[in-house]
């Protein structure tokens, strides 16, 4: 171990840093997360006694985050964007993952950047973008033949393409390093063996990946959900939870009930994290 | 599998890839591109030109917000490399084998909770009645509250908490593939620890901190919701030009414009940073 | 090469080539392999074996030639549909499913009905001996049961011809002394052709009923164990068979059965002509002895009467208890390696000694070069 290395002092300064650091990372987490039970109307010190009121009280003016009908829509229609983005996403790796994987084809090398691009382009120009030439093309049509395509036009319809446009290089990155270390020798034994090939595909080779596709599409989900900037500019009437939070920290200021919301997904967040990292290592070496 | 079967597989796999990269990705871009190119001279009259490049050069306000949003996220990408690089190390390196998980996934926690979420937090740690302001007055360090948010700092602290685990990740797992071996030998073979870090551990740990820098920067640089809520009215971030052109004055053709510069410009500062550190977008990016 | 009555063979192949664009890999091979028999392919890395194999199991389809399953051509037949089971060289054992799984993997294709699976299950297992084995995943099996598991799961579908490829190369080398036998009683048990591909000639003399060297993508001699060492065809397979001394050297000339041999490095030999090229004075020639056929005797003691006699001092001795050999250095340079017993007595052989190396000439295989 390289520790060793270093002297004790040195050492107890850096895990004094270490412990600083992680300090760092949980305060906001931690002030954002306690102010949901504390019994006031403001999300700040001082501490006036605990409460559940922010989330399930249903009168004005402490409504509690389960009887508030916005945030609940919200959260309604981000968990609809979601669902659909990781599963078009992690289809789309998949696909992805065989062509990069399996085949040869020309300008293979080139394409391949070309796949991990949108993953570093700006989420505000990925959003303008599409909104521009999705609005084109229906305008075009209206102009040609005068009909109105409302699914070119801001909603739920844009907004997943737009998260999908960039969340699925992440789910290609994590699907293709699986089917890299794949052994193609366990597919040529299934063939051996007397398999078909759509046989040796969903007996052999899917199974193999199925971890990383639950993986990838719960990073998915969870990259959906908290998406806000490519997001904005393709909402229409349906908005996902981080624009009705934003809109009402923008508009009446922060309020606990916000807090309460936000420890609803942190603890959510943090269970299908887990999940992810279960589903990542099953009880096989690789 | 016939000649035939093999075309038509390889068609079905290449075409999922095609319309995402061809519709969502490579048309939409030349779409703000042309946009970008036209000028408004009457109502639903456009022509071609540059106008809203001009606009860009012309008006101060703006290429200052370009210069100031570049310029910043730099400075943050340099500051999330400096606190995360040790972090990374005690994780990958020093930590005993079970605690190494435990961090790492301690590390990962605050990267499944939305930038709302976060900037909300130091929102209540930092205003003027927020936590920290509070705690002082109660320790009596100050009479009355002090205002932390809503300033160049406030942006930066939040900007760093929002990326530096996108430079932790890659580093940990680059550093991860470092046998200890190498750093003992280059004890060994007489080195100090300034000249072991400097000549082998950072060499090695190279394609993960300019993944690392990448990712935070372009992050960074595109990030909206940090800078607006912690930096306040005068935050002065280049996306949110972009947003008041597209929904707040609705002249798509400049927000267009803003865009294309901003790509641009990050596209470019990454182009220089692949440059100097000898890397390539393929062995950095694409392995985290 | 078939000692049998019956021209039953389970696979033919007939002038089967290989080309991977301009290189040749495999080139107008033609063996035919008599039922139940154990047979090898035996040669170094590269040499084209492999991919013989890949043609038989379906894997590849052979450039020019024909291969015969039970005497029908399967040139056509894909590789699913082809009664020839493989053993991988890392097994290919499917980690996602149990031991039973596997083997019932290839019966559940095959549409075998369920109720039968579970007894063929069974038996396969009772036959390799696992029979309590049935649920355990694949990584709690230690090297030998995944190697029985492999051959079980192909057995289970009674193949014409079972093809293993290099399948002991993983394992350790206690476990692989072990599993050579096995395999062998394997084979016995099942009654059915074993198709073997190794680069380790041990390994292919005492399992095989019969040994094909390959070498560059073609066969260089096939016959039995003791035939290919005993009597090589070509040089190449007296090299890669057995250890031997080698000299490389011109013919002097012939007396009766005898050629007289001048080595590179000035040793004038009496050897036995082989292969089938002439040699002639001035023929060049390469020159090879086993160890075990070289008579070390101390120079003071009388030396067994034989057509060659060289002097020399012993350089070192390399101590392997009843395989124990010397290296002996004679005047002219270079090194002579000889079996020899070591009793562990005080009249054993010592690094410095003095001796006098005797074989005879038809232990000196000579091959024109």
């Amino acid at each position: 171990m390289a520790r060793s290395m270093t002297s004790p002092a040195l050492l107890l300064g850096y895990r004094l840093y270490v412990g600083a650091f992680f300090v760092f990372l949980a305060a906001p987490l931690f002030a954002a997360g306690i102010f949901a039970f504390n019994d006031s109307l403001f999300p700040a010190l001082p501490w006036q006694g605990f409460t559940l009121d922010w989330f399930f009280n249903d009168t004005e003016p402490k409504l509690g985050m389960f009887h508030d009908r916005r945030l609940l829509s919200g959260l309604y229609y981000s968990f609809v964007i979601a669902l659909l983005v990781s599963l078009l996403s992690v289809f789309v790796g998949t696909t992805n993952a065989f062509l990069f994987v399996r085949r040869e084809f020309p300008f293979k090398n080139a394409l391949y950047i070309v796949m991990i691009v949108p993953l570093v382009i700006p989420g505000v120009i990925l959003g303008i973008s599409i909104l521009v030439f999705a609005s084109n093309i229906a305008n075009a049509v209206w102009d040609a033949w005068e009909v109105e395509i409302s699914l070119l036009r801001p909603g739920i319809v844009l907004v997943v393409l737009g998260q999908f446009s960039f969340i699925a290089t992440i789910t290609s990155l994590v699907i293709t390093a699986r089917l890299r270390k794949f052994d193609t020798s366990l597919e040529e034994a299934a063939l051996n063996l007397g398999a078909s090939r759509a046989r040796v595909l969903f007996t052999i080779t899917l199974p193999f990946l199925r971890p990383a596709m639950i993986a990838a599409g719960i990073v998915a989900f969870l990259v959906s959900f908290e998406n806000f900037n490519t997001t904005l500019f393709l909402v229409g009437s349906e908005s996902p939870l981080t624009i009705t939070m934003y809109d009402r920290m923008a508009k009446i200021g922060s309020t606990p009930v916000l807090n309460a919301v936000s420890f609803f997904l942190m603890v959510g967040s943090g269970l299908l994290a887990l999940l992810s990292v279960v589903a990542q290592r099953p009880g096989q070496p690789d | 599998m016939s000649r035939d079967a093999r075309r038509l597989s390889l068609i079905l796999l290449f075409a999922p890839f095609a319309l995402w990269i061809l519709l969502l990705i490579a048309l939409p871009h030349l779409g703000i591109l042309a946009l970008s190119m036209r000028e408004k001279v009457a109502p639903r009259v456009y022509e071609f030109g540059f106008g809203n490049y001009a606009e860009f050069i012309t008006e101060p306000i703006y290429w200052n917000t370009l210069l100031r949003t570049g310029s910043m996220s730099l400075l943050v990408t340099f500051l999330a490399l400096i606190i995360g690089f040790p972090i990374a190390y005690y994780i990958a390196k020093i930590a005993g084998k079970r605690a190494r998980g435990a961090l790492f996934l301690m590390c990962l926690i605050p990267l499944w909770v939305s930038d709302l979420i976060r900037a909300f937090g130091w929102i209540l740690l930092l205003r003027e009645s927020g936590v920290i302001s509070r705690s002082l007055q109660w320790m009596g360090l100050t009479q009355s509250g002090i205002e932390f948010l809503y300033n160049d700092a406030a942006v930066i602290v939040g900007l760093v908490y929002t990326v530096i685990l996108f430079m932790i990740v890659p580093l940990v797992s680059t550093l991860d593939g470092m046998g200890d071996d190498m750093i003992e030998a280059g004890y060994n073979l007489g080195g100090n620890s300034l000249t072991v870090l400097r000549r082998i551990i950072v060499p090695y740990a190279m394609p993960g901190i300019v993944a690392g820098c990448i990712v935070v920067f372009m992050m960074t640089a595109g990030s909206y919701l940090t800078p607006i809520l912690l930096g306040g009215k005068n935050s002065s971030w280049f996306t949110e030009q972009i947003y008041n052109q597209f929904i707040s004055r609705f002249n798509w053709e400049g927000g267009a414009a803003f865009g294309v510069l901003l790509l641009l410009f990050t596209s470019g500062v990454v182009w220089i940073g692949l440059r100097l550190s000898g890397q390539s977008l393929a062995n950095t990016v694409a392995r985290s | 090469m078939t000692d049998q009555t019956t021209a039953a063979f389970d696979l033919d192949c007939e002038g089967v080539t290989k080309n991977f664009g301009t290189f040749r890999a495999v080139d107008g091979v033609s063996f035919s392999i008599p039922t139940g028999t154990f047979f090898s392919i035996l040669g170094p890395s590269g040499c084209g074996k492999t991919t013989l194999m890949r043609m038989i199991a379906g894997f590849e389809e052979p450039s020019a030639g024909d291969i015969r399953i039970k005497g029908k051509s399967v040139l056509s037949v894909p590789p699913n549909k082809r009664n020839v089971k493989m053993v991988f060289q890392h097994l290919a054992l499917f980690p996602m499913m149990d031991v039973h799984d596997n083997i019932a993997y290839g019966l559940r294709c095959a549409g075998v009905p369920k109720a039968e699976i579970g007894a063929r299950v069974a038996d396969v297992l009772e036959r390799v001996a696992l029979p309590d084995l049935a649920r355990r995943q694949i990584h709690q099996l230690s090297g030998g049961q995944k190697q029985r598991i492999a051959i079980a799961r192909c057995m289970a579908l009674n193949p014409d011809v079972l093809l293993l490829d290099e399948p002991l190369g993983a394992l350790d080398l206690k476990l692989r002394e072990a599993m050579k036998i096995e395999l062998k009683l394997l084979q016995h048990q099942f009654d059915t052709t074993f198709v073997y591909i190794t680069h380790d000639q041990s390994e292919a003399l005492v399992m095989s009923d019969y040994v094909a060297v390959m070498n560059a993508g073609r066969f260089e001699q096939i016959g039995r164990p003791e035939e290919l060492y005993h009597a090589p065809a070509t040089a190449f397979v007296a090299g890669f068979v057995g250890d031997s001394n080698r000299w490389s050297g011109t013919a002097r000339g012939t007396e009766g059965e005898t050629v007289h041999i001048e080595t590179e490095t000035g040793l004038a030999l009496g050897g036995s002509p082989r292969g089938t090229a002439p040699i002639a004075a001035g023929t060049a020639v390469e020159v090879f002895v086993r160890p075990e056929f070289i008579t070390v005797t101390r120079a003071t003691e009388p030396a067994p009467e034989a057509a060659n006699h060289h002097d020399g001092t012993i350089d070192s001795v390399l101590f392997n208890g009843a395989n124990s050999r010397v290296l002996v250095r004679p005047p002219a340079g270079g090194l002579i390696e000889a079996d020899v017993t070591l009793t562990g007595g005080t009249s054993d052989l010592r690094a410095g000694d003095a001796v006098r190396l005797s074989w005879d000439a038809a232990q000196t295989m000579v091959f024109a070069a």
